[in-house]
């Protein structure tokens, strides 16, 4: 009886198990081709050799011992790690604000979702173009150097507003305050109003219940965003190009100068490291949320 | 909806707007830029009005293959679309059930989400190269945009499923529906809604992807690459033309998804599900 039974739940695991491959095989075949292999790939190809013209197959460590005995890449390192956290900041300051003013101080869900989705538009709309479109703005005769010269602030245009640092952070938190914004909404709006209200009646005030009981409860939001937005940042590679003018560099720069000059195996190894490094900082972030609860 | 508003909410407010302005202003900066005279150029001032710079769109040697790169991303964002959408309901339904190795697939979906994008432009470069298969837009192309859209959809689905209550298809297999027939005349017209965002999703990343298309595209650009292209020696307003009519089309299609997202969800609440109408 018990043996009858335990085959039984033993074939409706096995079923199940067979329907659920089943179904995620047409996911597993995009991935093993467009994600798995490719990896694989890297990670092989950055042991190998390069002359000028070609690669070929080698076991040897030479790439990783120019990477890690140049100066350049702990500087463009550091620069990337230094983009990722100035960015990183400012989106969750700015995020974190425009979600609480959504989630806690518009009232109606319409307004709610009307305003929400003014937020997120942009997000489908192309990036290239929206650095482009900062062009008006920063260049020598833009916007911002022509207002500060009328309102006599500035004697002659700053030059460092187009193709600098300043641009890049600029454009980076342009670009992705948006996934900030959207986790963040998504766990506020979960937050239930009569917690709240008991830290009012508890004599909390706005600061108070802002810290002690939004602030805590937002946390996996925050997290979420947080993984998207350095990541985003650490692999970048275009916004660092066009918004520095290529005057600045980061990790995904070096691997695509690499790629340029046909230096394959150059390349793999550096994107062996960027992918250590993203991949060690999303496990670290990870152990503070879990995601497939966040849904 | 008159209560006395605290004073933190005009402060909020006012952040808020200057955040959309911040998001919104550039946009609408080379939109108006756009519309330059003939002589005019990258900044203000304005040197008269004229439509110039978008006739010169149409005329081939002023700029490359626009239209013909415009086709291309366009045919491939349909492609990506239809494919996240299937794939990605496929692999919602098959997380509502326990199966061996859904955990490692879970991480792997992440991995695909945050793995920086020019690795997988360079790895798939690279296979393609080794065994001297061509890279293009529809295969390896087609494939690396998969690796970005598929975690979107798969992450919506998951959301989805996790707010269904399964006392529906309980109630359609009771009736003696199949499996399929439970999907197709129960699951599917109460998912449907979200399927539409899936699909806003996969065509939208597709349409604008540049980073994972950059090696994998092949000898035909798809629009962004063609845009990124002129950036480095198209110096006239032109530009903004261009960027301003891809703008234009990508909200037009955001207007059109989300129109039918919203007539969908009205049609589901004022009948109820449809479930069953299908059925003889």
């Amino acid at each position: 009886m018990q043996n009858r039974k335990a085959a039984a739940m033993a074939n409706l695991t096995g079923s199940k198990n067979i329907k659920g491959w089943l179904l995620v095989s047409p996911l597993m075949a995009v991935l093993t081709a467009f994600l798995i292999l490719p990896i694989i790939m890297i990670v092989t190809v950055s042991f190998w050799g390069a002359t000028e013209f070609s690669i070929y197959p080698a076991f040897q460590f030479d790439n990783y011992e120019f990477l890690f005995g140049s100066p350049v890449t702990y500087s463009v390192f550091i620069k990337t790690l230094m983009f990722a956290s100035i960015t990183w900041i400012i989106t969750l300051l700015i995020g974190f604000t425009v979600a609480y003013f959504l989630a806690f101080h518009v009232h109606t869900l319409t307004w709610q979702i009307a305003l929400f989705l003014l937020c997120t538009i942009p997000f489908w709309t192309s990036n290239i173009i929206r650095m482009i479109s900062w062009i008006p703005f920063l260049g020598r005769n833009g916007i911002a150097n022509t207002t500060l010269i009328n309102m006599g602030v500035i004697d002659t245009p700053l030059e460092w507003l187009l193709f600098s640092d300043f641009a890049v952070i600029l454009a980076f938190v342009h670009l992705y305050t948006l996934f900030m914004v959207v986790p963040i909404f998504n766990t506020m709006m979960r937050i239930d109003h009569s917690l709240i209200e008991a830290a009012r009646d508890g004599g909390a005030n706005g600061l108070q219940i802002l810290t002690n009981v939004i602030i805590p409860l937002t946390k996996p939001g925050i997290m979420i965003g947080s993984i998207f937005v350095v990541t985003l940042v650490m692999g970048d590679f275009i916004t660092v190009r066009f918004m520095s003018g290529s005057q600045s560099a980061n990790v995904g720069r070096l691997i695509s100068n690499d790629i340029a000059l046909l230096q394959y195996p150059s390349a793999a190894a550096t994107a062996v490291v960027l992918l250590a490094t993203v991949m060690i900082m999303i496990a670290i972030m990870l152990r503070f949320v879990d995601i497939r609860k966040e849904l | 909806m008159s209560e006395n508003r605290p004073r933190s909410f005009y402060f909020l407010a006012a952040f808020f707007a200057v955040f959309i302005l911040f998001l919104y202003g550039p946009t609408i900066t080379i939109a108006i830029l756009s519309f330059q005279g003939p002589q005019g150029g990258l900044t203000f001032p304005m040197n008269g009005v004229s439509m110039h710079w978008y006739f010169d769109l149409f005329e081939q040697q002023a700029v490359g293959d626009i239209w013909g790169s415009f086709r291309r991303s366009l045919v491939l964002g349909l492609m990506v679309m239809v494919t996240t959408v299937i794939v990605s309901v496929m692999g919602g339904l098959a997380f509502r059930q326990r199966f061996r190795g859904a955990t490692p697939l879970f991480y792997l979906i992440i991995t695909s989400l945050t793995i920086p994008s020019i690795l997988v432009s360079l790895g798939v470069g690279l296979i393609f190269g080794q065994t001297n298969m061509d890279v293009h837009w529809s295969t390896s192309g087609f494939g690396s945009q998969l690796t970005w859209t598929l975690p979107f959809g798969l992450l919506i689905m998951f959301a989805v499923f996790n707010r269904f209550d399964p006392s529906y298809e309980e109630a359609a297999r009771d009736q003696g529906a199949t499996g399929w027939q439970t999907f197709r005349h129960v699951v599917l017209p109460i998912i449907a809604p979200s399927l539409i965002g899936v699909a806003l999703f996969g065509f939208t990343l597709s349409y604008d992807e540049f980073a994972r298309t950059l090696m994998t595209a092949g000898s035909y650009n798809t629009l962004p690459l063609e845009i990124f292209g002129m950036t480095t020696n198209v110096t006239s307003p032109v530009l903004y033309a261009l960027g301003t009519l891809t703008t234009i089309f990508s909200l037009v299609i955001i207007g059109i998804f989300l129109v039918i997202a919203l007539w969908s969800q009205r049609k589901q609440s004022r009948q109820g599900s449809d479930a069953g109408k299908g059925l003889v």
